[in-house]
């Protein structure tokens, strides 16, 4: 059965006085509201939340959230899967809706994370890390400076690479108002900001972020009944690589993004020269890379060259994080995979406003741990 | 304590140990002390901002042993910032590595252990 989106939203992603209850009932709202569905309407409803037990002492968001916007007795379920519990929210409501379980699915994904000390928030996400690596005090930020460090080396890759990433996110992250951060930065600035995980820098990582943001799936067949303007989930999957990250075969390769977007390609009958636009998990600067070798658009150690030659700027060959990306945008952990949905749909659907490319076949990757777990989406505008 | 890799029947090593090997699902029945073995810097990096109870700067390296011609690899971190690529490095033991009273787990630092081995260049 096609699976069909017909609505989303999303808060203003970054530091945000409102706590993980009202950022998830304000984007359920308001895509209840974009697909003009009445509550009553939904049949399951999925939120996409890594930890709100860790970060708020708040438990069981779904029952909350399925009270909150008045969808009872909607079945309601929290999907967990780290970093990409909103690309796994995508695909629970995909397979919810593709079963013939649900007609109306919504799916919110939120994170209040700013109230903690950024070593506090480290900590919580580097929980993920197998007991071995916790001890040493290892961080997703570190992963990201040993793997950038052997990219670089072993591919005889520029420093400037990496910043130019950067650069470029802050730049489509001007024209999203909903981003964290609406500001450019300079090369200069970039690769001159304090050393976080040497090689890497300060601008090489995505903030700390509250935000949430929301989706709504029906069949392709009462979506035409109820809009002109949808977009179909044309390929759905998700894979695991192992979570100690030392014991993959080759530290640039992420298996999990290899694995996924074959799946995905597969069952939208696509591949990567189809591609229009995507949203990649920029969390480092580094990921841009890695994905884009993993989903096939770039050949291993050759997608520093992209951003070198301007390929994946807005009026690049593929745009690649026209939202901002997580760079400029946030990462709100749950909400992430579902901006990321949620920026797909609209450049499909033409509601992308300033950030808007020509664009009917998208994709967006959405990465869990330093690629532990991930989902790719494949989206394409209604014929 | 100890650093040691598994292997399965089928030959494949792993460190740290799996009840399952990661590559064939077999159990991981024979294990390899890694302890008394040189290993060669793949990659480091330098860690400004580490979580609570961890020392800073965190200077970390993924270093590859060598098992019967199979490369092993582990992380842990070095006990200088001094390194490089391609540095020969010993593993030297430490009671703890971070402050297992700091952090998530603090309320229970004894669900994990918290000594092991720092990599010395020699
Ligand atoms: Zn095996």
């Amino acid at each position: 059965m096609g699976v069909a989106v017909i609505g989303a939203s999303m808060t203003k992603f970054g530091q945000r006085d409102a706590w993980i209850r009202e950022l998830l009932s304000q984007a359920g709202e308001e895509c209840l509201d974009d697909a003009d569905v009445t509550p009553k309407e939904v049949e399951h409803l999925y939120v996409s939340n890594m930890a709100s037990g860790e970060f708020e002492g708040q438990t069981g968001v779904m029952n909350m959230l399925a009270h909150d916007l008045g969808v009872l007795p909607a079945y309601a379920e929290r999907v967990d899967q780290t970093s990409s519990s909103g690309g796994a929210g995508i695909y629970e409501a995909w397979q919810s809706v593709a079963s013939g379980a649900s007609d109306m699915t919504l799916l919110v994904g939120g994170e209040k994370m700013t109230h903690k000390t950024t070593g506090e928030a480290t900590d919580i996400i580097a929980s993920i890390t197998h007991p071995e690596e916790y001890k040493h005090g290892v961080t997703l930020p570190s992963f990201a400076g040993l793997t950038a460090r052997h990219y670089l080396e072993r591919f005889d890759a520029p420093r400037e690479s990496l910043a130019r990433v950067a650069v470029k996110n802050h730049k489509n992250g001007v024209d999203n108002p909903k981003a964290q951060f609406q500001k450019e930065i300079t090369m200069e600035k970039a690769l001159d900001s304090p050393i976080i995980a040497d090689p890497l820098r300060l601008y090489d990582f995505c903030p700390i972020t509250d935000g949430s943001a929301a989706m709504m799936f029906t069949t392709e067949e009462r979506a035409k009944e109820i809009t002109d303007e949808y977009a179909v989930v044309s390929g759905v999957a998700g894979a695991t690589d192992t979570q100690v990250v030392h014991e993959r075969d080759d530290p640039t390769v992420m298996g999990g993004v290899v694995e996924s977007s074959k799946q995905a390609y597969e069952m939208a009958g696509l591949g990567p020269d189809d591609l229009d636009v995507a949203e990649l998990h920029d969390m480092f600067t580094i990921l841009e890379f890695l994905q884009l070798e993993g989903i096939g658009v770039a050949d291993q150690g050759t997608a520093w060259e992209m951003a070198m030659d301007g390929a994946t700027e807005k009026d690049g060959e593929l745009p690649i994080n026209t939202s901002g990306g997580l760079k400029s945008k946030g990462h709100p952990l749950g909400a992430s995979g579902v901006a990321q949905g949620v920026e797909i749909y609209e450049q499909l659907v033409g509601e992308a406003g300033p950030r808007q490319v020509e664009a009917d076949t998208a994709l967006a990757c959405n990465v869990g741990g330093f690629g532990n777990c991930v989902i790719t989406t494949i989206m394409e505008a209604a014929e | 304590m100890t650093l040691e890799a598994g292997e399965c029947p089928n030959g494949h090593v792993s460190y740290p140990t799996h009840p399952r090997c990661p590559e064939c699902g077999e159990p991981q029945e024979e294990t390899h002390d890694l302890s008394g073995q040189t290993a060669e810097v793949v990659t480091w990096t330098k860690s400004t901002a580490t979580p609570p109870g961890v020392r800073q700067p965190n200077t970390l390296a993924i270093v590859e042993f060598d098992v019967d011609g199979e490369a092993v690899r582990a992380l842990g971190q070095v006990t200088t910032e001094d390194v490089e690529t391609g540095d020969e490095v010993e593993p030297v033991h430490v009671e703890e590595l971070r402050d297992p009273e700091v952090g998530l787990k603090s309320e229970n630092p004894e669900s994990q252990e918290w000594g092991g081995y720092r990599w010395d260049p020699v």
